[in-house]
């Protein structure tokens, strides 16, 4: 067993664990953000650089410093390490930097976007987003597309981390979309007019931490946060059929896999599940989901929050976010 | 300081045959390697000799070989980076082109210092008619019987290929390049595991640059210590410097450390001074990746003393007032030449070749390039200066690979070294000559 | 303003019977033979200039199943690496394929003029090809021979120390050359490997 001190936090864990799942152990504001990691997806991680924290003490043997930040997803724990996260002014600093990095071409749609709610971007940058961007350039434009008749790709909003192209290669047969072209105009895409039609396709939508990839079947396009997400389960052939039914009264809205604190699934579904069961009756309904996401919007904190100001690119105008609340309380209640 | 260890034979009619090579003392390190040395002991030769890499990082290669992986038991690897795409930088090809079997003795020796029994040369998909080259002075060299099975009557055997790359400033980077030979996009891997231990095929792989290998035939046959005598301090042995720019006399050079850099830059041997009698203005000393210096500093260090062609005295005031001697790319600027231009067309270049895997390079390469073209189009605001050193610096070490530093760094220095020139750009883009874009026509061909 | 309007086109596949000529076929294997068995998809990046080379100068959907198929790879690994080297055209491009450096050495001695001589000469814009599809107009990076600033790479060969007088000889000369349907070419799979 090795020791790791996080944040003044000491935990001992096993040979090969990452500082990240260390973290995760540790729990609370510890566990730094990731964008692109997924402990069911290998290789993932590395690519986003939310996760960087500062190695204060590389181990017991060898004390020094490591000299630059470190992906927390993909550097391994050593004994005696002594890593800062939140206590480290350097690593908020550059995360902050990384968020406005993430944001310059990332379009600011959210009241329109149906990750709203539940999108990791979103919260990252709410927790440590600038007040206000300092990029003035136009931002990069790519059409919407739809790949299958299931899933949508809105390539605007994607941050390239490589999340979908790795479940395509290890949840099924026959990859085929991937990332096309390189740099800032690289793209996720099939290159050819194809469909994406494979049992578990669908998952790409649970990985991707942003609204790039939707599910096109959500029934009458609801906020995710009017909507009761309940555990449900039936018994499926192709899957553990163990899912989250997001309810609004007696009506399905869409159904997802089982997700943690840390935004995974806890198991993969298959398309049928997802895009097919839609009726009550296809389910038992077990309980509520009671896990807290870090949701701005499941914790209240849009209603509180002046900043950041939210820019509708359909009308061009510029609203502040007790609008937008206002709006959509408006909605709730109508 | 005039001697010289790769190019004694450059004039020689004929050398880029293995006749005429073998004829010059060619191949006589290989002899001596399969049969009068074991492994451990080239090693220790290329260590004891100083050697450090020269494709742009300067890391010691003796030490860098004896992280190999060698309990492992899977096949090793040695790859010869000839991906050569730092601007500026051109003397691995004119190795390649002018003298291939000096690469070719060079990584047999280093073959079978590694215990690899097969080699690749991975080089770059616009050097064409380097891969012709390449390939025929290896099919003489099997046929001579110093390549293919049982070399030379050692049991030794060894293959080496030529594998093309296809236009991606990228694949120089060591993880990049095994990617790329992989057959896959040449992202950069996320290191800790290192290529010594996981590289090519998952296998323990060592990756060097051209001119790297080409030194070892010399410190095989003469050994580590005689290499030593040359050069100065930690910088052993000779540098190839490929001179380009605003120059009399472009081209490939080889010097023995510690030449000054006054008399590289002026003296009739080498770079013969500023062409058409104008003055200096700035240098980029190692290839385009590293920081700019005006004339006086590339010249003498800030503390006053004359700068020499060596690692430690171009890095001389750390990155406030000296640079780096990289890949060896000298980059000469005269007094006409535009710094804000040239920022802005490297920043180009970087966003360009950016692979686009991790988000502060893949962002901020862009940002950087749309702000300077703002500033060379004469829109740019006061405060366009400070949100350029702003986002080099959250660049700068929090990337997967150099090239994010290697973006950063010129902007960042030239802000330090010319912060005025940009200032006037943004103040009167009218006053510089070069000062439209699209307005070409005027320009000096 | 840099255009940030991205219009990567989705291609469509002719799925049309395509296959390299007998002698090519062999060169394919003998390249895909250099590579340890199972490491076959080493060969990709030869192989597709091969293709490139083989099938009108660029590469098509069709032509990188074709090459998938060869080394039994999924299409999708062919089309993820020839978008990523810029090497690899996928388009069609004109007989003569003009790559212009435009990086910062060779700008300095002159690369931008030469490249808006170009441009003025054959009546394009960079990136266009001539309506004979004689010429296509590329500007690359740094193509490692600064030492001859300003440079420009024609297919296989560099063409170095350029002038307004050296760009009007080599236009002439390879328009000529190509009215008597003599292709400049050098052929990568019977020189380079
Ligand atoms: C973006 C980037 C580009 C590089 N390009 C080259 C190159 O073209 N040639 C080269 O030899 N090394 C290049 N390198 C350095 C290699 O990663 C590696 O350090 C080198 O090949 C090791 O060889 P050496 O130790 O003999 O210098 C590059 C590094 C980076 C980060
Ligand atoms: S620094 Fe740039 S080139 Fe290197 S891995 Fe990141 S995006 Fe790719
Ligand atoms: S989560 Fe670690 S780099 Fe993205
Ligand atoms: S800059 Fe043009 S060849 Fe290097």
């Amino acid at each position: 067993m090795l020791k790791v001190t996080i944040d003044n936090h000491t935990i001992e864990v096993e040979e090969g664990t990452t500082i990240l799942q260390a973290a995760r152990m540790i729990g609370g504001a510890v566990v730094p953000p990731a964008m692109c990691y997924y402990s069911k997806l290998k290789d993932s991680g590395g690519k986003c650089r939310t996760c960087l924290v500062k190695v204060a003490q590389g181990s017991a043997r060898d004390p020094r410093p490591m000299p630059k930040l470190v992906a927390s997803c993909r550097t391994p724990v050593a004994d005696g390490m002594v890593v800062q996260n939140m206590t480290s002014p350097e690593v908020i600093d550059t995360r902050k930097a990384i968020v406005e990095f993430l944001l310059i071409n990332h379009p600011l749609d959210c009241p329109v976007c149906d990750q709203a709610g539940e999108c990791d971007l979103q919260n990252l940058s709410y927790a440590n987003g600038r007040e206000e961007s300092r990029f003035e350039e136009a931002k990069r434009s790519f059409k919407v597309v739809d790949i299958g008749d299931k899933i949508q790709l809105h390539m605007n909003r994607c941050i390239l981390c490589y999340r979908c192209v790795y479940a395509a290669n290890q949840l099924t047969d026959n990859r085929s979309h991937g990332i096309l072209y390189r740099g800032d105009v690289s793209e996720i895409s099939t290159y050819i007019q194809t469909d994406i039609t494979n049992d578990f396709s669908g998952n790409m939508i649970d990985v991707c931490p942003v609204g790039a990839l939707t599910d096109k079947t959500f029934r009458f396009k609801n906020r995710v946060w009017f909507l009761n997400p309940m555990n449900a389960s039936r018994s499926c052939s192709k899957c553990s059929g163990k899912v989250t039914a997001w309810l609004r009264g007696e009506e399905i809205y869409r159904v997802t896999g089982r997700k943690d604190q840390f935004g995974e699934v806890e198991e993969f579904i298959c398309n049928e599940c997802r895009f097919d069961k839609k009726e009550k009756s296809d389910w038992t309904i077990e309980s509520p989901r009671n896990i807290k996401r870090a949701s701005v919007i499941s914790q209240n904190h849009y209603l509180q929050a002046k900043k950041p100001s939210v820019i509708l690119p359909l009308e061009n105008r510029t609203v502040s976010l007790e609008e937008f609340e206002k709006e959509n309380t408006n909605e709730k209640q109508s | 300081m005039e001697r010289k260890i790769l190019l004694n034979n450059i004039a020689v009619p004929g050398i880029r045959t293995f006749e005429v090579f073998r004829s010059t003392g060619g191949y006589l390190s290989v002899e001596k390697a399969l049969k009068e040395m074991t492994p451990d002991e080239v090693v220790e030769e290329v260590k004891m000799s100083g050697l450090r890499g020269r494709g742009g990082a300067g890391f010691p290669a003796g030490m860098k070989w004896s992280f190999i992986d060698k309990k492992s038991g899977n096949p090793r690897y040695l790859i010869c980076n000839a991906d050569e795409s730092e601007p500026g930088t051109f003397k691995d090809r004119y190795l390649m082109e002018k003298i291939p079997h000096l690469l070719i003795e060079g990584m047999i020796c280093s073959c079978y210092a590694l215990g690899a029994n097969t080699g690749y040369i991975y080089v770059r998909g616009e050097y064409k008619y380097i891969i012709g080259i390449l390939n025929e002075a290896l099919r003489e060299t099997y046929a001579a019987g110093f390549l293919g099975t049982n070399i030379l009557g050692t049991g030794y055997n060894l293959d080496i290929i030529v594998h093309s790359g296809a236009g991606a400033y990228i694949c120089g980077e060591e993880t990049a390049l095994i990617e790329s030979l992989e057959g896959k996009r040449g992202n950069p891997r996320i290191k800790p595991p290192f290529p010594a231990v996981v590289g090519l095929y998952g296998c323990p792989t060592v990756v060097n640059n051209v001119e790297t290998l080409a030194n070892i035939g010399y410190i095989v046959n003469n050994g580590g210590n005689e290499y030593a005598q040359y050069g100065v301090g930690k910088s052993t042995g000779t540098k190839l410097i490929s001179a380009c720019g605003n120059i009399n006399h472009p081209g490939v050079y080889e010097i023995e450390f510690g030449l000054t850099v006054r008399e590289f830059l002026f003296d009739e041997k080498y770079c013969g001074g500023i062409k058409d009698g104008r003055k200096l203005k700035a240098v980029i000393a190692g290839g385009s990746s590293v920081p700019i210096l005006p004339g006086e500093l590339i010249l003498k260090t800030a503390a006053g003393e004359e700068r020499l062609m060596t690692y430690e005295s171009l890095a001389e005031g750390g990155f406030v007032s000296g640079t780096m001697l990289g890949s060896g790319g000298f980059i000469v600027f005269d007094e006409d030449a535009c710094i804000v231009r040239n920022t802005w067309n490297l920043a180009r270049f970087y966003h360009h070749e950016s692979c686009g895997q991790c988000s502060p390079c893949r962002e901020g390469t862009g940002w950087m390039e749309s702000v300077l073209h703002r500033i060379e189009n004469g829109q740019g605001r006061s405060k366009d200066i400070d949100l350029l050193v702003s986002i080099a610096s959250k660049i700068e070490g929090n990337t997967i690979c150099p090239l994010g530093d290697a973006a950063a760094w010129p902007i960042a220095s030239a802000i330090r070294h010319f912060r005025h020139e940009f200032e006037e750009h943004i103040q009167n883009p009218e006053q510089c000559s070069l000062h439209r874009m699209e307005e070409f026509e005027n320009l000096k061909i | 303003m840099l255009d940030k309007k991205i219009n990567h086109p989705l291609h469509v596949k002719e799925n049309s019977k395509i296959s390299f000529s007998e002698a090519t076929l062999a060169k394919a294997k003998q390249i895909i033979a250099r590579y340890p068995a199972g490491r076959e998809k080493s060969a990709l990046l030869p192989l597709l200039h091969i293709a490139q080379e083989e099938f009108e100068g660029y590469l098509s959907a069709d032509v990188m199943d074709y090459v998938a198929s060869l080394l039994n790879i999924q299409p999708i690994e062919v089309y993820e690496v020839a978008t990523f080297y810029s090497q690899y055209y996928l388009e069609k491009v004109g007989k003569n394929v003009i790559e212009i450096c435009r990086t910062g050495p060779c700008a300095i001695c002159g690369g931008e003029a030469i490249q808006a001589y170009l441009e003025k000469k054959l009546a394009i814009k960079t990136g266009e090809t001539t309506p004979d599809g004689l010429f296509t107009l590329k500007a690359v990076e740094c193509l490692g021979a600064c030492g001859s600033a300003p440079v420009m790479q024609i297919n296989t060969e560099f063409y170095e120390f350029l002038t307004k007088e050296k760009i009007d000889s080599i236009l002439a000369d390879l328009t000529l050359k190509a009215k008597e349907d003599k292709p400049e070419k050098s052929l990568w799979k019977e020189k380079f490997f």
